[in-house]
């Protein structure tokens, strides 16, 4: 039977219809996971050493065990934003004579053999092998290994009834950030301390290696409370009945003001409101306006002036990378609808430009209360927001016409990478890195003032060809419209 | 009014379309049938500009579809749930549609009660949005937005499917209507023999992607239409 499935897969891997878009993006992943395999390597074999030289007084094996509570901590932290329960196409299955715990325990069974959970292997195993070079007890040392490897087991599976239980809601992230947050807390403060109660925990098993049955039970117990949620979702009325939600309608009348783009203004804002993955994007601007709170109150930062135009574009521009990044493939479900029908391809970009434009005003507006640190960081924004109205804004757009990837509206929002292929990757350049070279040139060779100038500038001029420019992108749209249509009605 | 000539679309060496012209006058309702793969949908694409000709071209009223979009304003249809905006209650998408097609709401609102028991109560006024309705409701929804705005061209692929009994029987007089009252050249494909010679004047049979008959309807036509379908079976 897993013959069938592993076979199932692989074929699912080599003819989805995206694999050769797909594929520059898996190869980075492979090198990613090439990097971090050497690093924890690397930290593996020279740990020991290190620690050795750094605290000559203590054990390093002691220091080690001290820091797993943080590496638990963090594990599941990255694990959460990264790790997916592996996906199999299940409704197919569920009518052939295949029992349901055959499936489940094949996707947990894989889980268990993802990356995230050698990864660490290549650090514990090169660790221990060092500590039995210098003469630590090969019982001992091998336990302890094992140990490790049954804690990852358990993280493994723990982060799945996590994200299980909080996959409903867009700020899913925010009670495990809460709750590892307040035991990262309570450790550090040394209110409660765990990362010495785990590290005596842990030598103790080694010492008594009969305890080590109550990691095997822990992970037991973790794998069935998985198998007993799965199970419960492998009915088909599961996925079948959505559930119904009530409506809330508003007319919004306001956006009558902007004429013809009313339409389309209406309905991006609908899309924003009623769809999981884009009303994310609301919730990042919270976190996006907030984010200048890491740079300024920091004396570091103090004399480093170009830093406040790259804040700015992003602290004000949040919105804007955020949804513009993914015009069109918002309305990818419904294109062909779109371009059937009596509309202006204008005023449907137009649309998005306006609703773009505006949040960079109100961003900043909201950005205001930073002048508590210096009145150059309020100029810096006033500039970067020009800035992003004239010139983002449209690289944006411009952007948008070599987009080909479709996105389900109501999949999971945060931390979702459907949608996202190289035009993403490559429009980080333009969007930030120009303003920030603009405003360092003209910062370095003149003064604080002139960078800023410059930056006005380039908004204005790109404020002031506006409709030239529009024209030049709706013609791109227009060039691309059969690729984008083919492109969005192909399943991922 | 629409006028097709030497038109074919090429899939990687496979010609999965190619006619050699067709002519369809205005106020004509005109069926499509043929098996799976025939080249109905694909002609309806050409015909939307969704999908680019190989070669040739269609004209919509005169209108090179896949050089202008003139031919927009009039022109309206419903090929698949990819026509409906999911997150918009069936309300707000016919709105939508009429403030694109030029209407207000009160114009909306006046067909919208023509189509009272063709809804049958279960799309107006029922708080839900249109990805939660049942796929025959988001049929019936799409094919009544598909009539906003007095288009002179409809298209409709396959607006029998998915229908309970008592909708096909309600469109097919709505779809008649349209044709012999209103003048409107109407469009539709479908596998169902019986429903397509019901409604239609003239019915073309599609063969892989070439047009094998083409009928003005009549008594004898689903008798005929059947014989080709069991014919092609036998071959």
């Amino acid at each position: 039977m897993i013959k069938h499935f592993l076979n199932l897969e692989w074929k699912q891997f080599f003819r989805s219809a995206s694999f050769g878009k797909g594929l520059a993006l898996k190869i980075l992943m492979v090198f990613l996971a090439l990097y971090f395999m050497v690093t924890f390597l690397a930290i593996g074999v020279a740990l020991y050493p290190i620690l050795k030289k750094a605290f000559p007084e203590d054990d390093p094996f002691i220091i080690v065990n001290n820091f797993i509570f943080y590496w638990i901590i963090a594990d599941l932290l990255i694990r959460f934003f990264f790790q997916k329960l592996p996906v199999m196409t299940v409704k197919p299955l569920l009518t052939l004579p295949i029992k349901r715990s055959k499936v489940i325990n094949y996707v947990l069974g894989k889980s268990s053999l993802s990356f995230f959970n050698f990864l660490p292997l290549f650090a514990i195993i090169p660790f221990g092998i060092v500590l039995l070079f210098n003469g630590y007890n090969s019982i001992e040392v091998l336990i302890w290994m094992l140990l490790l490897l049954l804690i990852t087991q358990i993280i493994n599976f723990l982060n799945f009834i996590v994200e299980s239980l909080t996959a409903e809601s867009e700020v899913s992230f925010l009670p495990l950030i809460l709750v590892s947050g307040s035991l990262f807390a309570l450790n550090y403060f040394e209110v409660v301390s765990f990362s010495y109660g785990l590290s005596n925990a842990i030598i103790a098993t080694i010492k008594q290696p009969i305890l080590m049955v109550v990691p095997m039970t822990l992970l037991a117990v973790l794998y069935w409370c998985n198998y007993k949620l799965l199970k419960s979702k492998l009915y088909l009325d599961n996925s079948l009945q959505s559930k119904t939600q009530e409506v809330k309608t508003s007319e919004m009348e306001w956006t009558r003001r902007f004429g013809d783009v009313a339409p389309f203004m209406q309905l991006d804002l609908k899309l924003i409101w009623r769809n999981k993955r884009p009303r994310s994007s609301v919730f990042i601007l919270v976190i996006g306006l907030l984010y200048g709170l890491f740079f300024y109150p920091n004396p570091i930062y103090k004399d480093m002036a170009f830093m406040y135009g790259f804040i700015g574009v992003f602290v004000t521009g949040i919105f804007l990378i955020n949804f513009g990044q993914f015009i069109p493939a918002w309305d990818s479900g419904y294109y062909k609808l779109l371009m059937s029908q009596n509309i202006k391809y204008q005023d449907y970009l137009r649309s998005k430009y306006v609703l773009m434009a505006m949040s960079v005003v109100i961003l900043f507006v909201l950005s205001i209360p930073y002048v508590y640190f210096g009145w150059k960081i309020l100029l810096a924004h006033f500039a970067a927001a020009i800035y992003n109205i004239g010139v983002n804004t449209h690289v944006i757009l411009f952007a948008g016409s070599f987009n080909r990837k479709k996105i389900d509206l109501n999949q999971r929002a945060a931390f979702n990478y459907q949608g996202t292929g190289a035009v993403q990757w490559l429009l980080g350049i333009p969007l930030m890195l120009l303003p920030i070279g603009i405003f360092s040139i003209f910062h370095f060779l003149i003064n604080f003032e002139a960078g800023i100038a410059s930056l006005v500038l380039c908004g204005i001029l790109g404020i002031v060809f506006h409709q030239k420019l529009m024209v030049f992108i709706t013609s791109k749209y227009l060039d691309s419209k059969h690729k984008m249509i083919s492109a969005f009605s192909q399943d991922n | 009014m629409i006028v097709t000539s030497n038109l074919s679309k090429t899939y990687n060496k496979n010609r999965v379309l190619h006619i050699e012209s067709l002519d369809i006058p205005k106020g004509q309702s005109f069926g499509l049938v043929g098996n799976n793969g025939a080249g109905k949908t694909t002609y309806f694409s050409l015909l939307l500009d969704l999908i680019q000709p190989t070669t040739g071209h269609i004209k919509n009223n005169t209108i090179l579809v896949h050089e202008s979009e003139d031919w927009k304003p009039f022109t309206s249809s419903f090929i698949d749930e990819s026509f409906l905006i999911g997150y918009l209650t069936p309300e707000e998408y016919f709105y939508f549609i009429g403030e694109l097609r030029g209407q207000n709401r009160a114009d909306v609102d006046n067909l919208l009660n023509q189509f009272e028991d063709f809804f049958h109560g279960e799309i107006l006024k029922q708080k839900k949005y249109l990805r939660d309705l049942s796929k025959g409701n988001q049929k019936k929804a799409g094919i009544v937005a598909a009539l906003i705005g007095n288009p002179e061209v409809i298209i409709l692929d396959e607006p029998f499917a998915n229908l309970d009994p008592t909708t096909q029987i309600r469109l097919k007089a709505i779809i008649k209507d349209l044709a012999e009252t209103k003048g409107v050249t109407v469009l539709i494909s479908s596998h169902d023999l019986m429903h397509v010679t019901d409604v239609c004047e003239r019915i073309v049979v599609l063969e892989k992607g070439k047009i094998v008959k083409d009928l003005v309807t009549s008594e004898a036509t689903l008798k005929e239409l059947e014989t080709h379908f069991s014919g092609a079976m036998a071959n």
